[in-house]
């Protein structure tokens, strides 16, 4: 089985740059102020190449790929 | 009801209780380890800064990242504006906060002890400090105590060492969370103080502790910190504050981030945390709020929103700008009467804030407002335009 | 080869890099100022001040090769990394050389951004206001041909666009519409001792 990514955003480094939402508009849009709303779940191989230009071309590299995680509890 | 454990002995409002008095009531400081952790995961312990996650787990946890060189930190800030208890335990019975932090310590491997105590809270201040010079000389050289400036952000466990830390108090982006990455690179324990109490009385007792802290506050007429059994009706704990000085329009269950419950299903509600989580509500840091008749539900919420939202660290897009677009439309509803359109905001921007902040804080007030809109849905929907109340 | 061939190479080159860094400049000021239109997305500002930085690098190479292999010019390869090294002109190319360095600098860290981190990055890409006003100079001292009507004219046009490009920055604010709102809360709460 081939390894499934996701797209994780720091929400303290974003500063509503909107690139992303402008490369990948399939899993990115943005929200009333210009922040990303990101799709959540694995991206889907055919978009894999925008979603990694998505990432290098933020300015400010708040949004990065990580292993697709399985949703669990987080304590505090 | 049987006797109060943590507020056990002496009056509180005495005072600090010295190091010989709470030995002779209580016996000497256990051993902690690795027995107490399996304690605590068997006592169902959870914590009491408002997020209730089991402590026996996160002291695993913080053990299982630590590599002999953890830290501890009593989180004390008490940064809920209503909430009392804190204060009012650092107050009293500063050595059950100051045992509860060394048996942490040496359960997770603990070398440094951190007091996180509000910096406009100088008796907490004094009377911590005061009990710190009556422990022995090796508890002395681990603690210090750090100020936390007071902003309702700043309890929240990653400022909390983020503070610590680097010297500023904002929320940072987790992972990696505190308990692998906290103060210094090494595995932090955030504690609430009265959790640490609680975990000093099991740990010489060898059995659950059966009490909780709730502070009540509104219109009751005496407000003030009640240490009750867990399972408690909450209308028993408003009895004990005097009851309601005047007829009631809701009830606030777990402070700021808590539900809004209707009077009737209010006072039936047991002051259990796992009671409540059941039926979708919190005790979250033990705050009872009364809301009379006589003030506009409205006009209450709204001034709630507009305070959390002017708490925002201002770090995150959606937090900073959702909130304060929230609680712009939650005043306008109520100095200018309702408008649907505003209504729908509320909704609309509700769901874009939630969970996209790097910490809690917008979550919590999007939970708020949305048990206010549910258990005041007519309010919201009629309301007519008047002068702002102040609370 | 025929020398002019070389030496209307260096100096093309030369032309073509300024020009080149000149529109790299502007369209780093123009990404940081968050300009975009509907026809006109954000990601096409910072895609083409990318490829035009690569571009220039490419240019440069061209202009720095063709005046070392010149036997006219006397320069060794020395020249081309060691500033003020050269007999000719050793002044004015050596700014030329430290133009060269730092962009070449500015490049390569930008290629390993994610390995180096964003503030690292940030730190290094600075050196560009320090690099750009080299290569000008350098250009202005090192061209014999530096007061002829086309290079003027297009030294002028470049120098232009950037001041003014500089100028409009540092006249608006941050773009970030949170700048002031984060600072001040960071104000409220930061308790590190005072230096």
């Amino acid at each position: 089985m081939t390894k499934q990514f996701e797209l994780a955003v720091d929400r303290i480094k974003c500063d509503g740059r909107g690139l992303c939402a402008e490369i990948l508009p399939e899993r990115i849009r943005l929200d009333s102020w210009g922040y990303p709303i990101v799709a959540p779940g694995p991206i889907p191989e055919h978009l894999m190449g925008l979603a990694a230009r998505a990432v290098d071309d933020c300015p400010v590299l708040a949004i990065a790929l990580r292993r697709a995680q399985v949703q669990k509890q987080r304590p505090k | 009801m049987s006797a109060p454990q943590l507020l056990a002995g002496p009056d509180p409002s005495r005072g600090s209780e010295r190091r010989a008095e709470h030995v002779a009531r209580l016996g000497p400081l256990p051993k902690g380890g690795h027995a107490l952790i399996e304690l605590l995961v068997r006592t169902g312990l959870t914590g009491r800064g408002g997020a209730g996650f089991p402590v026996g787990l996160k002291w695993r946890a913080v053990t299982t990242a630590s590599h002999g060189s953890a830290v501890v930190i009593a989180n004390g800030a008490e940064g809920e504006p209503h909430s009392r208890k804190d204060r009012l335990l650092m107050t009293s019975r500063p050595h059950l906060i100051l045992d509860g932090a060394m048996l942490a310590a040496a359960s997770v491997h603990a070398k440094q002890v951190v007091l996180y105590i509000g910096e406009e809270h100088h008796a907490a201040m004094r009377s911590m400090s005061g009990a710190l010079t009556e422990r022995t000389e090796h508890e002395r050289r681990m603690v210090r105590i750090v100020a936390a400036p007071p902003r309702y952000v700043a309890g929240d466990s990653s400022a909390t060492v983020h503070l610590v830390d680097a010297g500023i108090a904002t929320p940072t982006t987790t992972p990696p969370s505190p308990r692998d990455r906290g103060v210094g690179g090494a595995a932090t324990l955030v504690q609430n103080v009265e959790t640490l109490a609680h975990v000093a009385v099991i740990a010489r007792t060898g059995i659950a502790t059966d009490t909780v802290l709730i502070t009540v506050a509104g219109g009751v007429r005496a407000p003030g910190v009640f240490e009750v059994n867990v399972g408690t009706p909450l209308g028993d704990a408003v009895q004990l504050a005097g009851g309601a000085s005047e007829p009631v329009r809701a009830v606030l269950v777990g402070g700021y981030f808590g539900q809004w419950v209707e009077p009737a299903e209010a006072w039936s509600l047991p002051l259990d945390p796992h009671a409540l989580r059941a039926r979708g509500l919190s005790l979250g840091c033990g705050v009872i709020g009364l809301v009379p008749a006589s003030h506009c539900a409205v006009c209450e919420v709204a001034g709630i929103m507009r305070y959390l939202a002017s708490e925002s660290s201002a770090q995150c897009g959606p937090c900073f700008f959702g909130l304060r677009a929230l609680a712009d439309a939650c005043t306008r509803i109520a100095e200018r009467g309702t408008d649907p359109g505003d209504l729908q905001r509320l909704q609309r921007w509700s769901a874009e804030v939630q969970g996209r902040g790097a910490c809690k804080h917008p979550d919590g007030v999007v939970m708020f407002l949305q048990s206010a809109m549910k258990t005041f849905g007519d309010d919201f929907a009629h309301h007519p335009a008047h002068i702002r109340r102040s609370a | 080869m025929n020398n002019s061939v070389l030496w209307y190479t260096t100096r093309g080159a030369g032309a073509v890099s300024l020009v080149l860094l000149s529109a790299v400049v502007v369209l780093g000021i123009l990404s940081v100022l968050r300009v975009q239109t509907t026809g006109w997305p954000r990601f096409l500002t910072v895609g083409l001040h990318r490829n035009l930085a690569l571009m220039t690098l490419v240019f440069l190479t061209l202009h720095i090769v063709t005046a070392v292999v010149d036997p006219f010019t006397h320069l060794g390869w020395l020249a081309a990394v060691v500033p003020f090294s050269s007999y000719y002109r050793t002044f004015w190319l050596g700014l030329g050389t430290i133009a060269f360095e730092l962009l070449l600098a500015i490049v390569l860290t930008s290629l390993v951004r994610g390995f180096i981190g964003q503030a690292a990055w940030r730190l290094l890409h600075w050196l560009t206001y320090a690099a750009w006003p080299f290569a000008v100079l350098h250009g202005v001292g090192t061209g014999t041909d530096a007061w002829s009507a086309w290079l003027f004219t297009l030294q002028a046009f470049c120098v232009i666009a950037v001041l003014a490009a500089i100028g409009y920055r540092f006249m608006t604010g941050s773009r970030d519409p949170l700048a002031d709102a984060r600072s001040s809360f960071q104000g409220a709460v930061d308790r590190r001792e005072p230096r």
